[in-house]
């Protein structure tokens, strides 16, 4: 285990981001994730949990204080690093951000053709991740043949395909109804249970409650609580 | 390569029409600009040969030994600028009179018209500054009476030759310009359509240089496609002007051809690389 990692896979530190037209998005907020952990971001819409979430896969850096992933630093970070970075993390969306004109197994395997995979390997790791969200059958449809939270399952699928250490989800479960939320969390507590982290941003506050994970809620660009013992709000 | 030449393929197959549409776009920019071209080109044929017959003609004083003559003649054809010396007799002279001015055979009397050397330049030395020094070695041989070399005619032809040059450099600079702004807009536009894929592909780990490659290959396709549209367009733009207004004109040669299918790739190029470029930036 490395430094970086014995001190969390992701790592905050004191880190505010401003914009230049809306203002104060997160002030001096830290924290970190232990690796295989899952946290749930809540808090009202405009609390700064999706500036999280961008600021963790480098989308985004902070106007001051650090974040570290994998031990990766945003204040050095390179276009390079940051996208062989990405080729470690798993991101989920609300709208899933498949493409149209391409089948799911095709979704899927964009993920890995642009790492450079070799070709032999694409296609078995493809059928293994369908087989995992439970879409084996419906590797060949596209995106508007499936339902929302099919389509979601092809997003995670192909989150999950580069073996990230940590899965990044924001609101994954927001344009889905009862039904298919309750599979997808499933299948996000299963993606855990082997190992891998997960970062949630969420409004639903019963899949939280059900649920004995971290939450760190914020407000208003900070965290107001995080139950985790062994870390400090900042406000 | 093989994904940068499957993936610029299947623009072309996903959207055939805004593929289409950027091919026409560059095709007719670099049309407009070929036939602009063409009509630089023609106008620089009409020139040159009109600079072919640009004549120093020194007339030789009665009596003159023609040994003297052939021996200047000699001296005259060693000047680095000169291309021909012709010995024209008095009876050359007459005769050659009398072809030109027709009308005026009966005026010409034998006798009438003197000996001359008629001098020829060479090619790039038939400008008026050039002449004119020929023109005063030329007097300084003692038997030659007169040079005439049409003077206000050589300096009205080098004023028109240079007013072409530069205007159409001008024209030529404002017509590539326009070019390269609508091929890098129409490109732009490519890019603008697969925005989307390119979010995707950047959130997946693609590097800027995987995502850049088959936009390239795709700008420098079209470049080529729209260059051979642009230079066949010109071609039946020469013919129409031929057959409809009989002018005779000149078309460009092979390596001119290629050079305006090899500009339509550079700019396709540049374009797209420029495009991907400023999209990669903002996101």
């Amino acid at each position: 285990m490395t430094a970086a990692e014995a001190v969390g896979v992701i790592r905050f530190d004191r880190v505010t981001k401003e914009y230049p037209r809306s203002g104060t998005a997160l002030n001096d907020v830290s924290f970190q994730v232990a690796r295989g952990e899952f946290v749930f971001l809540t808090g009202p819409s405009g609390a700064g949990k999706s500036t999280i979430l961008r600021l963790t896969y480098f989308d985004e850096r902070p106007t001051a204080g650090a974040v570290r992933v994998s031990g990766v630093n945003s204040q050095r970070a390179t276009r390079r690093e940051i996208s062989k970075l990405r080729r470690r993390l798993g991101i989920v969306f609300q709208d899933f951000r498949l493409l149209e004109e391409r089948t799911a197994e095709e979704n899927v395997a964009f993920a890995l053709e642009v790492t450079g995979a070799p070709r032999a390997q694409i296609g078995p790791k493809v059928s293994r991740v369908l087989t995992q969200v439970g879409l084996a059958a419906k590797s060949t449809a596209f995106p508007r043949e499936l339902s929302g939270g099919e389509q979601q399952r092809v997003a995670i699928a192909r989150a999950l395909v580069n073996d990230p250490f940590v899965l990044i989800a924001d609101e994954p479960t927001g344009n889905l109804d009862e039904r298919a939320t309750r599979g997808v969390f499933q299948l996000l507590r299963e993606i855990n249970g082997a190992g891998t982290a997960i970062v949630m941003a969420t409004h639903d506050l019963d899949l939280v409650r059900n649920a004995d994970y971290r939450t760190i809620e914020l407000n208003r660009g900070q965290i107001v609580f995080d139950s985790a013992a062994s870390v400090e709000p900042t406000a | 390569m093989r994904r940068t030449v499957r993936d610029a393929s299947a623009t072309f197959s996903r959207a055939p029409l805004l593929s289409l549409l950027s091919i026409t776009t560059i095709a007719f920019s670099l049309f407009a600009f070929g036939l602009f071209g063409l009509v630089a080109l023609n106008i620089r044929a009409a020139l040159q040969q009109v600079e072919e017959r640009v004549e120093i003609r020194a007339f030789v004083a009665d009596g003159t030994d023609a040994q003297a003559m052939a021996a200047a003649a000699g001296d005259i054809a060693a000047f680095p600028e000169v291309q021909s010396v012709d010995l024209v007799s008095k009876s050359q002279a007459l005769e050659r009179a009398r072809h030109e001015l027709a009308e005026f055979k009966d005026v010409f009397e034998p006798g009438i018209l003197p000996a001359s050397i008629d001098v020829r330049l060479k090619p790039g030395f038939r400008d008026p500054a050039t002449v004119q020094r020929v023109s005063e070695r030329l007097k300084s041989y003692p038997f030659i009476d007169d040079v005439r070399y049409g003077e206000d005619w050589l300096v009205q032809l080098y004023r028109l030759r240079n007013i072409a040059g530069v205007s159409g450099l001008a024209l030529g600079l404002a017509f590539a310009a326009v070019a390269v702004i609508i091929i890098a807009a129409t490109i732009r536009m490519a890019v603008l359509a697969r925005a989307d894929e390119i979010a995707i592909m950047r959130l997946v780990g693609a590097t800027d240089g995987y995502i850049r490659r088959p936009f390239l290959l795709e700008g420098f396709v079209k470049g080529v496609l729209g260059g051979l549209l642009a230079l066949l367009f010109t071609w039946m733009g020469m013919h129409l002007i031929d057959h409809y207004l009989h002018f005779h004109t000149v078309f460009f040669d092979p390596g001119q051809a290629m050079l305006g299918v090899a500009a339509g790739a550079l700019i396709g190029v540049i374009g797209s690389a420029v495009s991907v470029g400023r999209h990669l930036r903002a996101v």
